[in-house]
């Protein structure tokens, strides 16, 4: 099988590449780069007027399968995670039961051959259970195919377990994703903390909630020497300790997610569950203060958070919703629409924080756009403007608070190891 | 207001929250609610506006005074009351509040009048049935009909709102109450202080231009209008406070504090009373309270917005 992608548009700042080009693929890997080859190809997708990026690769997401079928599976899920662009998708261990063990990484591993559209790597949990108390089986996992361990959904309480869940790791070379949340600070919490929760009368969520774990957790990578990496930070506060963190040396990462760049807590107004997200959307200066980390590059990554729910789980008071926003559908738009498009960050930028390093922090680089790499690649019409319909998404989950924006940067195709898992457009 | 004008004041389908009405609307209200009032006092309580309104009171949460308040109007006014509560139906099953709703619709309820524990609830069932909703509480969201009968209360007393200083204190951080009393006060020209301790102000309520004062004595000093909220005892178990004893002592009105208010004070509170807590006996029993008159006033302003809410000319104003 040989495929031609003629005149696209390449972007991959891994191989200094930025401009029209065209790309050979053979049966796994690209064969060929360069301008105006010739040859005979089984098939020609014609990329002139769109960009042609490496394969996007989500750090964070939530595909539900074993257990929460009804929300998302594997095949639904990485369906839209293709549509949305990706070619790679790291899912959250909060399965039921928890993704504890190597058993349950092998289950999504095999189904994920099986019937996935883009590649899957799971994440083990940190503890057993994710109850925060003992160390699961990180090094059966981690053969079993897992890339990172966390128990997002909920923080690792115990500072003395993450301590050793962070010094456990190590040999394993198992990065630790921390889901970082002061719960004492959160309980009955259902939106940020501020002048809109104290008017809908919910109570809020504060952002010290997120920053004290942050802090914690900071330190804790600094004194044991092992690497944590942040999930989704929503907050100005967040950016700020991780920032100086990293100025001094601290071996921490983190990831934000497009919610957080694009929307405010404004979006739960009328008690729209569907805004319902945990971390909360925040106010207009977090949101501010996160564009700032993204160009600054205190922010390493953007993850969709990807958190599919029935319509049932949403469509009840603002109290008992579900948190949760499907994302897979309109990560990348909303990321070019309100980073790129308005000038805040190149389209390299977004390539390195959509693509480049999720995959070097789940060392799973597969070379980029150069001849012997994997055929991972994502073809977007960056011009291309949609107005999001949650109802139209692919995902079972509908839980869009982006449904009725005008978003642009449509994907056009999706490559995994020189498959099209997804063709896009009219 | 010209009754001619009062014909034609527009409404929508609900009454949700106190945030969404006008000046015009709240006076409105009360207007209605005033000639309302004859009728309580009539030797014969009974009026024809509500014949062949189905009226049906929801209720998530125990109460006694705002459910009978609201019975006993739709009552005097000829309306078929009924009630459900969360012990005695499915709601008691698992039952969501859509499908509820739904089934109260289809038996012809043309007002559902619901409280509940969560924010946003009557929201939610006003999106989802044809019937009118009328909000009797919903978590710390809001409480209009309490809001209304308060500056009901405060307008047969004072005449008007221009530039009265009304204080209220006690927990307003859970309150329904106090938000949508700081909603309606404010708008119609009062100014309003609150008073307690920092663990029971809820974040940033200074930007709906109430004022936070540093002190129960501040807040009542030179007041036209004190209010008091019920101070739960849970609350202590959450370290909200050390204990009633130093909430009394610290943050309670008596005889003493309210003579730094204005000497025609107005004191309310919304009930029931923690007699020796919020309020001491003496002062609400004595000649300042009011208290007593909200309750009345309350089935008046009820009576009010059954009326307005079942007219048959409401869908036609609908802008």
């Amino acid at each position: 099988m040989k495929i031609l992608i003629k005149a696209g548009h390449v972007v991959d700042p891994s191989n200094k590449l930025n401009e029209v080009m065209d790309i050979v693929v053979t049966n796994k890997k690209i064969s060929e780069v360069g301008e105006n080859l010739t040859g005979k190809f089984d098939k020609t997708i014609n990329a002139e007027g769109l960009y042609v990026l490496p394969g996007l690769v989500d750090a964070h997401c939530h595909l539900r399968e074993p257990g929460q079928e009804y929300k998302e599976d594997i095949a639904s899920g990485t369906k839209a995670a293709a549509k949305g662009g990706f070619t790679a998708v790291a899912c959250m261990p909060n399965t039921k039961p928890v993704t504890d063990n190597d058993a349950i990484v092998k289950f999504i591993v095999d189904k994920a051959a099986e019937c996935g559209f883009t590649k899957v790597y799971p994440i083990g949990s940190i503890t057993k259970g994710s109850d925060g108390k003992q160390l699961a089986e990180m090094g059966f996992m981690k053969e079993a195919g897992a890339v990172a361990v966390s128990d997002d959904g909920r923080p690792v309480e115990n500072a003395d377990v993450m301590r050793k869940a962070l010094e456990y790791s190590k040999d394993f070379k198992l990065p630790v994703i921390s889901h970082c949340e002061e719960m004492s600070l959160t309980e009955n919490g259902a939106m940020n903390e501020g002048f809109l929760s104290t008017t809908m009368g919910l109570k809020g969520i504060p952002s010290i909630a997120e920053e004290i774990q942050v802090s914690r957790d900071v330190l804790l990578a600094e004194y044991t020497g092992v690497p944590v990496h942040i999930a989704h930070i929503s907050t100005a506060g967040s950016a700020r300790i991780i920032r100086d963190a990293k100025s001094r040396g601290v071996a921490v990462t983190c990831e934000t997610c497009p919610h957080y760049f694009s929307l405010t807590e404004a979006e739960c107004e009328g008690f729209n569950t569907n805004a319902k997200v945990n971390p909360p959307l925040r106010g207009e200066s977090d949101r501010q203060a996160i564009i700032e980390a993204i160009k600054d590059g205190t922010i390493d990554m953007i993850a969709t958070d990807h958190a599919p729910h029935h319509r049932d789980e949403k469509n009840v008071e603002f109290q008992y919703a579900a948190n949760g926003i499907s994302g897979f559908e309109t990560a990348l738009a909303a990321s070019y629409t309100y980073l790129v498009k308005p000038g805040l960050i190149t389209i390299e930028k977004l390539v390195e924080l959509m693509s480049l390093n999720p995959a070097a922090f789940l060392s799973r680089e597969t070379g980029g756009i150069k001849v012997g790499s994997l055929a991972d690649i994502t073809i977007v019409d960056l011009n291309s403007e949609v107005t999001v319909n949650g109802d139209e998404f692919i995902s079972k989950g509908k839980n869009t608070p982006f449904t009725g924006r005008k978003l642009n940067g449509q994907p056009m195709y999706t490559m995994v190891d020189g498959k099209v898992t997804y063709t896009g457009g009219k | 207001m010209n009754p001619k004008d009062l014909k034609h004041m527009h409404f929508g389908k609900d009454l949700l929250g106190i945030k969404e009405l006008n000046v015009d609307q709240i006076q409105y209200i009360i207007d209605i609610a005033s000639s309302m009032k004859v009728l309580i006092k009539a030797p014969n309580k009974k009026s024809p506006h509500l014949q062949g309104k189905s009226i049906i009171t929801l209720f998530y949460e125990n109460s006694t005074r705002t459910r009978m308040s609201f019975e006993l109007a739709a009552k005097y006014m000829s309306g078929t009351a009924a009630n459900i509560s969360v012990s005695s139906s499915s709601v008691a099953k698992g039952e969501t509040l859509i499908d509820t709703g739904k089934t109260l619709d289809m038996m012809g309820t043309d007002i559902i009048i619901i409280r509940h524990g969560c924010a946003g609830a009557p929201k939610l069932l006003a999106d989802n049935v044809k019937a009118s909703v009328l909000n009797a509480g919903d978590g710390m969201h809001e409480h209009p009909t309490q809001a209304l009968l308060d500056a009901y209360t405060i307008y047969e007393k004072r005449g008007g709102f221009k530039d009265l200083k009304v204080a209220i204190t006690g927990d307003i951080k859970h309150s329904r109450v106090a938000r949508s009393n700081i909603y309606a006060l404010t708008k119609l020209g009062a100014k309003v202080f609150l008073a307690a301790p920092g663990t029971l102000i809820p974040p940033a309520i200074e930007e709906t231009g109430a004022v936070i004062a540093s002190s129960v004595d501040e807040a009542i000093t030179d007041a036209d209008v004190v209010m008091g909220l019920r101070i739960q005892k849970e609350r202590q178990k959450s370290a909200l406070f050390p204990n009633i004893r130093e909430y009394a002592k610290f943050y309670g009105i008596g005889e003493e504090k309210l003579k730094l208010a204005k000497s025609d004070v107005l004191l309310m509170h919304p009930g029931p009373v923690n007699r020796g807590t919020e309020l001491t006996s003496a002062i609400v029993d004595g000649a300042k309270s009011v208290i007593n008159d909200q309750v009345m006033n309350g089935v008046a302003i009820r009576m009010a917005l059954l009326y307005i809410f079942t007219r048959g000319d409401r869908y036609e104003n609908i802008d």
